[in-house]
């Protein structure tokens, strides 16, 4: 059978990151050494001065064809923490309103001397393609990092989750993470799962309706569960994502009440996890409709706490890739 | 113009035909096998040794966007005869628009062009176009394409109307709701890519939906471009319940799977969309035993800039002219399938589907299409070295067989 | 256990407490010593011990703040820089096994600055190689020595705590 070679585009020929595309096909020891430069970070965003001079010179252009002030905003200040320049465009309103191609607009800012694009796309894949035409166009001095593509990826969002949770249960073999929610639409339970895998979890859940779920999950290494008191049981972590409005009332789920009741955290459901277990959730939550707000106040919760990770985690990302 | 084609490797499909003979054309039409006519004088003589000599191939799907270079193409690569679907731009849907396209595609010589007329009036699957009236102009068979028909008592009733005159209608057997949103095989790779998909379902229920209803209307219908073993399956068994139904595949069906979408590669972007492996197989056992007749390129061109964005965005299709032969030659090596049952499914077979028994063979008085190839000197297909429009091919870098020595269409040699 | 040391080297026990000697009558109490990763941080936290410090040894990660940066990349093994102490207005001594170029140094002094300001950075090193290329001098030293292009002298350290010195190939131009 005719067989077409596929070299992993996230990394170069000597195996070293030049993007951070997804973390499917991340080896090891890189995501290692982003989650421990990240643990150094941490420790700059503590000080007087929150800011080390290692990007100084360099310009991060902030492409965001989706918007998403919030997560903007964090890559925004990791970059200047680096002591980066950082130029935010909207290119959701500007360029695109206007007829210009995707790759009409990395032309013409590889033309301003930009150093990193964080991308976020609505589309699954399209920071592969700004990626693969800056090869082609010879500027692979430019890193691409992804900031959300579609339902694909959102890899630092992954990173900062496992960052988050070898920070608290440090080794990942003995682990049962379970991921709950709408794994379907969602780029960080992709981006989850792959790094789990990768890092060696031991068991890995995924807990949601058929509606939410991917097929071949199980080829993933995913065991799937409908009923969440079964899926919480003896849990480590429990990750919650985000119901996005549009999908509470319609044809995958008849309503946010009957969601809520079913895989709504509550802390009742959360006792059936380990009494030890953490609450993440990627943010912004839906109180009520995901989470109970005496779960995501309680102490059981880290998720203000993987915001701060987040920064930490992408600057890890940022100064690595621009090393390289 | 006598022609004279020898030393060859002649293979027949439809009469059965693969050892060393002659062939001599004259007015258009094979004039004999084997030995020469009495007082036959070759004006041209072409010396096949070490080539194979075929029937001209019959390409069921291409689009034509540029008439004269595509025809070129067909022609410079062994397709004697087109069948252009009727999205074109306007649509296929006056019979003055057939005549014309008929007529320029004469009067270029190159390949000759079967259309298929609209089904509806803009292909909008609302109102009948004019089915007489374009068969009359020279429609084989009526099409919406890719486009649906959202309505099935519109559908039902295009059927009865085309079942009056015994016309034929060619669908494609994908569910237009269940397939929407999609852009991928609903399988393991969009679900990691997150791609929407679109299931498998999307196919089985059309074709369930469009054979009940040919068998009720008693239409004649062909279903374009399987894309599923469960697909294959139910065409397999519908045929075996003695429903008049025929189907076909594309090209690149039988060598591309959901994999071959790597990293986002747009160019693998396909409508049917590429699906499994398991799927892949059905495709080429069901082509291998005839339950598919026939294989066609798909032929779609495009400027580069429909490629050139992230991969739910990008266009969808690949230029198939220049791969038709080379991807059916190889198949039939890899499945170990005789050059006579390969070569049938874009010959006589196809010429079946069209309803034409003076095409897709050599007998004496058959329509003088002949293409001459070497089936062994390997080569790799490098995009940039198609002539036409676009370099759309997401098989680049592979090896092929099946170089193309003579054609001879309609009797001249091109 | 480390394999033989050649004899020639000297014992870094005996110059640990010789540099201890040096420093001991600069001492104010509120000094503070800050070793730079790895051998730096070790030196210092001998040096604690020798001279009986009560404040816990800063130590500092120069990665972030290293000028090769963009010739080299990030330092693939970065360890988190902890100063346990407010750095403002605080007398310091700057720690770390080899004084060389002087741009490590000049990288850590950045860094240390980041915390606060110090009311006096000093330098203290067991060794110096020569072949500054910044105007940097240790204000503490016990051994000055010349070594060919491309050797290099490596700190090491016993599972006891133990120091030792080792000689090393470095490509480094």
């Amino acid at each position: 059978m005719l067989t077409q070679s596929r070299l992993n585009p996230q990394l170069d020929a000597e195996g070293k990151l030049q993007h951070l595309l997804s973390t499917e096909g991340l080896p090891l020891p890189v995501i290692t050494q982003i989650l421990d430069t990240a643990e150094s970070f941490l420790e700059v965003s503590d000080r007087d001065v929150k800011k080390v001079p290692l990007l100084r010179g360099k310009s991060v252009f902030n492409l965001f064809f989706e918007n998403s002030t919030r997560t903007r905003t964090t890559f925004e200040i990791a970059a200047k923490r680096l002591s980066a320049d950082v130029i935010n465009l909207d290119v959701s309103r500007s360029s695109t309103a206007k007829g210009e191609t995707l790759l009409d607009t990395i032309d013409n800012l590889c033309s301003m001397h930009a150093d990193m694009f964080v991308v976020r796309h609505a589309t699954s894949g399209a920071p592969f393609l700004i990626a693969e035409h800056l090869k082609r166009i010879g500027r692979d001095d430019i890193h691409v990092v992804n900031a959300g593509d579609g339902r694909h990826a959102h890899p630092t969002q992954g990173l900062l989750d496992m960052y988050t949770i070898r920070h608290y249960k440090k080794d990942f073999s003995n682990l049962t993470v379970a991921i709950v929610g709408d794994i379907l639409h969602s780029r960080v339970a992709r981006s989850d799962l792959h790094a789990l895998r990768t890092l060696g979890c031991g068991e890995i859940r995924a807990i949601a309706p058929k509606t939410l779920l991917p097929g071949y999950l199980e080829n993933l290494g995913v065991k799937v569960f409908h009923d969440m008191n079964e899926g919480l049981k003896d849990c480590d972590v429990v990750i919650m994502l985000r119901l996005q409005n549009e999908r509470m009332n319609g044809a995958l789920l008849p309503s946010a009440g009957e969601y809520f009741k079913r895989y709504g955290l509550t802390p009742e459901k959360l006792a059936l996890a380990k009494p030890d277990a953490i609450v993440m959730h990627p943010g912004p939550m839906n109180r009520g409709v995901e989470i109970d707000s005496s779960v995501a106040d309680g102490p059981q919760a880290v998720i203000l706490n993987q915001v701060t990770f987040g920064i930490a985690v992408r600057m890890a990302v940022m100064g690595i890739l621009a090393g390289n | 113009m006598n022609i004279s084609i020898k030393n060859g490797r002649l293979i027949d499909p439809k009469n059965g035909i693969d050892a060393r003979q002659d062939l001599f054309i004259a007015d258009g039409r094979i004039a004999a096998v084997g030995q020469a006519p009495a007082g036959f004088v070759p004006e041209r003589e072409i010396d096949a040794a070490g080539y194979v000599v075929c029937p001209g191939l019959i390409d069921l799907s291409a689009r034509l966007p540029s008439l004269e270079a595509e025809l070129a193409c067909a022609a410079a690569n062994g397709i004697t005869t087109v069948v252009c679907p009727p999205d074109t731009r306007p649509v296929l849907d006056e019979p003055s628009l057939v005549e014309r396209l008929i007529q320029r595609a004469e009067a270029l010589g190159l390949a000759r062009v079967l259309p298929l007329g609209a089904l509806t009036k803009g292909l909008q699957g609302q109102t009948l176009a004019s089915m007489a009236g374009l068969a009359s102009a020279g429609c084989v068979a009526f099409s919406q394409a890719s486009q649906p028909v959202t309505d099935l008592q519109s559908l039902y009733r295009a059927m009865q109307y085309a079942a009056t005159y015994d016309f034929a209608v060619w669908l494609r057997p994908q569910d237009y709701q269940l397939a929407k949103d999609g852009v991928a095989h609903d399988g393991e790779m969009a679900a990691r890519l997150g791609l929407a998909g679109i299931p498998v379902a999307a196919e089985t229920v059309a074709i369930a939906t469009l054979i009940e209803l040919a068998k009720s209307t008693g239409v004649r219908l062909h279903l374009m471009r399987l894309s599923s073993a469960a697909g294959v399956a139910m065409v397999r068994e519908a045929k075996a319940r003695g429903v008049a139904v025929s189907c076909d595949v594309a090209a690149h069906h039988l060598h591309l799977a959901e994999e071959d979408i790597g990293y986002f590669n747009a160019q693998a972007r396909f409508d049917p969309p590429l699906r499994s492996v398991a799927d892949r197989a059905a495709l080429r056992f069901g082509l291998a035993e005839g339950v598919i007749q026939a294989v066609c390129s798909d032929h779609t061109p495009m400027e580069a800039d429909g490629k050139q964005v992230p991969f739910g965005e990008a266009e969808v299709g690949a230029r198939g002219l220049e791969l038709l032969l080379p991807l059916v030659l190889a198949w039939a090596r890899e499945d170990g399938l005789s050059l006579g049952t390969a070569l049938a499914r874009v010959t006589s077979d196809a010429a079946a589907v069209i309803g034409r028994s003076d095409l897709g063979h050599l007998a004496v008085g058959a329509v003088a299409d002949v293409c001459v190839f070497d089936a062994e000197t390997e080569w790799t297909i490098t995009p940039d070295a198609f002539t036409s429009v676009g370099r759309n091919s997401p098989l680049a870098g592979r090896t092929m067989s099946g170089r193309i020595q003579a054609v001879v269409a309609g009797g001249r040699l091109l | 256990m480390p394999e033989a040391i050649p004899t020639q080297l000297p014992d870094a026990e005996l110059q640990l407490a010789s540099l201890a000697e040096q420093l001991r009558p600069h001492l104010t109490p509120d000094t503070a010593l800050v070793g730079i990763y790895s051998g730096g941080a070790w030196v210092a936290e001998r040096l604690k011990q020798l001279l009986d410090i009560r404040e816990e040894v800063g130590q500092i990660d120069v990665s972030f703040y290293r000028d090769d940066f963009a010739e080299k990349g990030l330092h693939p093994q970065v360890r988190p820089s902890h100063i346990p102490f407010e750095v403002e207005g605080r007398p310091l001594i700057l720690v770390d096994d080899v004084l060389y170029t002087g741009r490590t140094t000049r990288a850590a002094i950045n860094e240390l600055f980041d915390y606060g300001r110090p009311a006096r950075v000093e330098l203290a090193v067991l060794a110096d190689r020569g072949e500054r290329e910044l105007p940097i001098e240790p204000g503490y030293c016990v051994w000055e020595v010349d070594l060919e292009e491309g050797e290099e002298l490596i700190l090491g350290r016993e599972e006891s705590g133990r120091l030792f010195w080792k000689m090393g190939r470095n490509d480094r131009g």
